[in-house]
């Protein structure tokens, strides 16, 4: 495994799942829902970050081009949902995932 | 060996740098650090030699995504909000379930050595952007045609969304 000397695939995937835990770690922490939201993105690098180092062992570009399109959709969606936060901020005054439960039961 | 250092000390910063947007109260300070970790996460596609990927990841991330959710918190006025406290045996157990979560993808983690086996010192340059280039228009054109009709609808439904009154 020559992706650096010394540093293996699996060095990469603990700091990926470390990063992934954070993200869940975090959702399940905050109330506040753009943090939750940032926590989204944190998980998606964590993965991006795997796949681009699956992509390094096995010489191969598709798992790259997946790492690029994450990053289109990812952006769609923040544009999205950051609009969505602020219409739910316009009409509730609030972000917090305890006021805005209507979706609950 | 450089190399080296430069991998542990990126995944330290990425780590603790998330970790620190978790746990602070300022939701400035909070986009602030997931700058940083975005940051060295770039420097890990660097390290791997996916400089297209790493130039892509700044530019999008940190130069957009990011900025919007600084935005958008600098208007709504968030950082002087009082957040609702959660109860202590509440956060308790949320972080006792992100700690399972982690040691079980841990466990799944520790059993994957038998691909380190495998040598692959070929392609090297697959990061580069000529070779990425080549994939994204030869073998991906219709998903990044259909991006950019994805992209449209974002932003049209953005701009639909944020009007003062919806018709």
């Amino acid at each position: 495994m020559e992706l650096l000397p010394n540093i293996t695939i699996n060095h990469y995937l603990l700091v990926s799942v470390a990063l992934f835990s954070l993200g869940i770690l975090g959702i399940l922490l905050r109330r506040n829902a753009i943090i939750m939201f940032m926590c989204v993105e944190l998980m998606l690098n964590a993965v991006n970050l795997m796949l681009v180092a699956f992509s390094k062992m096995w010489g191969q570009t598709d798992a790259q081009v997946f790492v690029f399109f994450i990053m289109v959709v990812a952006a769609a969606e923040v544009a999205v949902g950051l609009a969505i936060l602020m219409m739910l901020y316009r009409n509730m005054n609030t972000t917090s995932t305890d006021v805005l439960d209507k979706l609950k039961w | 060996m450089l190399t080296e250092y430069a991998f542990w000390f990126l995944s330290f910063v990425a780590f603790f740098s998330a970790a620190f947007m978790i746990i602070t109260k300022n939701p400035v300070y909070s986009v602030l650090s997931l700058i940083l970790t975005f940051f060295s996460i770039a420097g890990h596609y660097f390290l791997l030699n996916a400089q297209f990927l790493a130039a892509v990841h700044i530019i999008v991330y940190a130069g957009a995504i990011m900025v919007l959710f600084l935005y958008v918190i600098m208007m709504l006025n968030l950082n002087t909000l009082e957040e609702e406290k959660k109860s202590t045996w509440m956060k308790a157990l949320s972080v006792v379930a992100g700690g399972i979560l982690l040691f079980v993808l841990l466990g799944i983690v520790r059993r994957t050595d038998e691909l380190t086996v495998i040598a692959a010192a070929n392609g090297a340059d697959c990061g580069l952007v000529e070779n990425l280039g080549k994939a994204l228009y030869r073998d991906f054109l219709i998903p990044f045609e259909l991006a950019s009709v994805l992209f449209l609808g974002a932003m049209v439904g953005a701009v639909y969304l944020s009007k003062k009154e919806l018709v």
